[in-house]
């Protein structure tokens, strides 16, 4: 019953919100038994097209045709979208943690008689679902145990036993390590065997070019071009995306390091409830300096910036110093009055007020500052926005636009925005560029810059190497919750790292 | 012709405010219904002034219920607080001789300390607000029955007696209305430039005009009406001070800004620096002030108090300030838009009553009504695209 040689065609998509066209005239064709990738740029348009895809942006909210297994769709829910055949994989994954596996994958198409679920053929089509995922573990297991590698895996696990012809994945190894990321690739090649089809939405170009036959280029809502992976090189995908050469990927200029600013010595936390504990971490960072931490996932990084806002743990010893006055951590209200600034991983959880505006998210951690007798000079508070909205390119409207209408390299500036205000000592970046697109990437990269020529310390927590060496000036390496190398970037080599991050002792010999 | 320019004006204003002034809206209708199946009683001065009393204790404790929903927190313990502030007041005067003054500041007081108990739970303690206050709602529900002994206390001295039944002079009253306006009027205008400096946009001056003369007149007709009658009820003076102290406090105090990014975002703002524990017991702390206030309006109305008064206080003034716009999932809410809320809810009650009409039915209505209204709302939002 093979209708054509493609399984989906989009022809001419516009979709509008208030204010903004987020989509316009949209096309592109997805062959059968292909991975097609979807790359562009932050605020590109791929998030909008995946919304409209699986039915959650309706028909007739969006002009234009989709064509899908040769005839025009009009999806009125998400559901409609899982009857054709089509499961769409977010990000934030719909599993529900407290309930286990097998009902995870059977929720939503439960086997039952009567409404009554029956458990036998609920686990046994969860343990033929795992098996094509090649998970191995115990159906009955909760979700909540899973790492988020595997649950991304029970997510398809799920859409594989809804016998779908098209698997659509939104940046599925955006919070997965390298290794998670090439198995849930492999398992993608592997479907695509059984005549799968998968959309594949990544900004890992490393992915994209080991994984997808072809990539369609989105950029300000348009589609630009759909290229094969053969003969494509990095740069021309690049150019693509951003629409320009970008001079490198990681700007260097010379810092000089001034005096110390921070000082952190013997700290030692414990979280009983997690059962983990931070060691003997000594360490000092000065002004006009990029110091990197980086490790495996779990050695303990986001965990230490935490407790240094009081956040995580409790301080067993030692001792943290700000500008040589001893820090006594509580709160992080504290941490912050000393001058220490967190932009945090998950910008949006831990961030941004998603309902407020771009101006009181920027005026947030400076309220204070600028309200003398505790009332808010707005003047004021308009003036420093519209200044930060300039200064980091902020691509808005307005001021007075609210921060969840913002792509994520946007909302990521406007974190940033909000710690200048400040005027801090210490910036902390928590994974400064995950989910950030590579124009957007190197903005931050320049941001970061400028904030060390004025004499700030920055300090960047990253799991990705070629960021570490491409930016930071010194390079700590943390290994199950204590340091174990420290080195200037020019000792420093992805293999080094690696050696020390995964346990290795005592002097590494390159090899 | 000119006319019909300005009204077109308001038209175009009103129409891409309607979410805004929907409950606005909504509280003329009912008026305008109330009004021809009454004929026309229920707009009379008398009535109004009537109606503006029975408001005004919910409305005093729904300004600052509007807060407590912003930062996703509730208290469900108003009714038997302002209850147990009045019934001390009433019990310090009537059974243990203190002046007026005196016993009002040691209920103000003891709402002040009641408030820090609840903010201690709730925000130290971190036991959620729920829970936390329907301890309270039963906790001061028995302190009223101590504190009367199970009996009316009555009556009141005159001086307290007069918070609930005094009005304002009418040449006052006046005056006061004119000042009103011209305040307004000043911030409006202020704003406007204000906006215009630093380059933000702004509505067309027409526009803008007509809008300022169609709310002018609103607040004149408002005045007129009490001016005509006896004048401004004491305690509506209260309430209208109260409501402009909140709202300044709410948009324009770092307190305010504060509490709606806690309510916002509580992580976020725990990560901006902002003692989360340490405003949540503020809030509370300030609510029991209010709900104090709340109460001695309450009492003295009455003249006495009552075992039972308050009881069910809690969600008519939820109901208000969920009608009036803020939302229960924290972050949003105004305070003027609470006071149409409570008006909204007293129009119901006072022009049901006129109209004799069964109690049953009264409940029936009020509850359909505020089904109607949430819906309404979240109807209006996901239309306009926000929240998603």
């Amino acid at each position: 019953m093979i209708s054509g040689e493609n399984l989906l065609e989009i022809e001419n998509i516009s979709k509008e919100f208030p204010g903004v066209t987020a989509l316009e005239g949209v096309s592109f064709k997805i062959k059968r038994g292909e991975i097609h990738c979807l790359v562009g740029e932050n605020g590109a348009g791929k998030s909008t097209l995946i919304k409209i895809l699986s039915g959650l942006y309706p028909y007739g909210s969006y002009s234009g045709k989709i064509i899908f297994d040769g005839s025009e769709i009009k999806f009125k829910s998400p559901n409609d979208s899982k009857l054709f055949g089509m499961a769409t994989i977010y990000q934030e994954l719909p599993l529900v943690e407290q309930l286990d596996i097998a009902e995870n994958i059977s929720m939503g198409s439960e086997i039952s008689s009567f409404g009554v679920i029956d458990r036998g053929d609920t686990y046994t089509r969860a343990i033929d679902a795992l098996k094509e995922v090649g998970l191995d573990v115990n159906p009955e297991t909760l979700i909540s145990s899973l790492g988020v590698g595997q649950q991304q895996l029970v997510a398809i696990a799920k859409a594989l036993s809804q016998r779908s012809k098209l698997l659509i994945l939104d940046e599925p190894t955006a919070s997965l390590s390298d290794e998670d990321a090439d198995k849930l690739l492999n398992i993608l090649k592997q479907l695509k065997k059984e005549g799968i089809t998968s959309i594949y939405i990544s900004h890992r170009l490393k992915e994209i070019f080991s994984a997808a036959d072809r990539v369609t280029v989105m950029r300000d809502g348009r589609t630009i071009n759909t290229y094969d992976i053969t003969g494509l090189t990095e740069e021309d995908l690049i150019h693509a995306m951003v629409g320009r050469q970008l001079k490198e990927k990681y700007p260097r200029r010379p810092h000089k390091a001034g005096e110390e600013i921070l000082s952190v010595s013997g700290l030692t936390v414990v979280n009983g409830e997690l059962n983990k504990i931070l060691k003997d971490i000594s360490f000092t960072l000065k002004k006009g300096e990029i110091l990197g931490i980086t490790g495996l996932v779990g050695a303990g990084r986001t965990e230490l910036v935490m407790s240094l806002f009081g956040l995580w743990g409790k301080i067993e010893s030692g001792s943290v110093a700000v500008d040589g006055k001893r820090l006594d951590i509580k709160d992080a209200g504290k941490t912050i009055a000393s001058g220490i600034g967190l932009v945090p991983e998950d910008r949006k959880r831990l961030g941004l007020v998603l309902i407020e505006d771009i101006k009181s998210n920027i005026s947030l951690a400076s309220l204070k500052k600028i309200s003398p007798d505790g009332v808010v000079d707005e003047g004021k508070e308009i003036t420093d926005a519209e200044g930060c909205v300039k200064k980091l390119n902020i691509r808005t409207p307005s001021i007075e636009q609210e921060a969840m209408n913002l792509s994520g390299g946007n909302q990521q500036k406007v974190v940033l925005g909000k710690w200048m205000m400040t005027a801090p000592k210490v910036l902390v970046f928590d994974e400064p560029t995950r989910g950030i697109d590579v124009g957007a990437k190197s903005e931050i990269y320049n941001i970061i810059n400028d904030l060390v020529d004025q004499g700030i310390g920055i300090i960047i927590i990253s799991s990705e190497l070629p960021e570490v060496l491409g930016i930071c000036d010194r390079v700590i390496v943390m290994c199950d919750g204590a340091v174990a190398a420290e080195m200037p970037v020019a000792e420093a080599t992805q293999e080094k790292i690696m050696y020390y991050a995964t346990g290795g002792k005592g002097e590494y010999a390159a090899k | 012709m000119q006319q019909n320019k300005g009204l077109s004006a308001l038209k175009d204003i009103l129409q891409k405010n309607v979410r805004k002034y929907t409950m606005f809206i909504a509280l003329i209708v009912i008026w305008a219904i109330f009004s021809l199946l009454t004929n026309g009683i229920f707009m009379s001065p008398l009535n109004l002034s009537n109606l503006l009393s029975q408001t005004v204790v919910v409305a005093i404790i729904a300004v600052g219920m509007t807060l407590i929903l912003v930062t996703k927190n509730i208290d469900l313990s108003v009714g038997s607080v302002a209850a147990c502030t009045g019934a001390l007041a009433a019990f310090l005067q009537v059974k243990l001789g203190w002046g007026t003054p005196q016993a009002l500041l040691a209920a103000v007081f003891a709402g002040f300390l009641i408030g820090c108990w609840h903010g201690y739970w709730i925000g130290y303690l971190t036991v959620p607000a729920f829970i936390v206050t329907l301890a309270s709602m039963m906790i001061f529900r028995g302190a009223v029955l101590g504190l009367t002994g199970g009996e009316t206390i009555a009556p009141l001295s005159d001086a307290f007696a007069k918070i609930g039944d005094h009005y304002i002079s009418k040449e006052i009253s006046v005056l006061i209305g004119i000042a009103f306006i011209v305040l307004y009027i000043i911030i409006e205008l202020n704003g406007r430039r204000q906006k215009q400096k630093y380059g933000l946009e702004v509505a067309p001056l027409a526009r803008h005009l007509a809008w300022i003369t169609f709310v002018s007149a609103m607040i004149a007709s408002f005045f007129g009406f009490l001016v005509v009658n006896r004048g401004i009820p004491d305690s509506v003076m209260l309430l209208i001070v109260i409501a402009l102290v909140f709202s300044f406090v709410a948009q324009r105090t770092v307190f305010g800004r504060q509490i709606f990014a806690i309510g916002g975002n509580s992580d976020a703002a725990m990560l901006s620096g902002i003692d989360v524990k340490k405003r949540t017991f503020g809030l509370y702390a300030v609510f029991g002030i209010i709900t104090a206030i709340a109460g001695i309006v309450l009492t003295a109305r009455l003249d006495a108090a009552t075992t039972s008064v308050g009881t069910g206080m809690e969600l008519d003034v939820i109901a208000a300030t969920v009608i009036g716009g803020t939302s229960l999932m924290g972050g949003q809410g105004t305070v003027f838009g609470s006071i149409i809320g409570a008006l909204i809810m007293a129009s119901l009650d006072n022009g049901m009553s006129l109209m004799n009409t069964n109690i049953t039915y009264q409940y029936v209505i009020k509850g359909l009504i505020l089904l109607i209204a949430v819906w309404f709302d979240i109807y209006t939002r996901s239309k306009s695209g926000a929240g998603k």
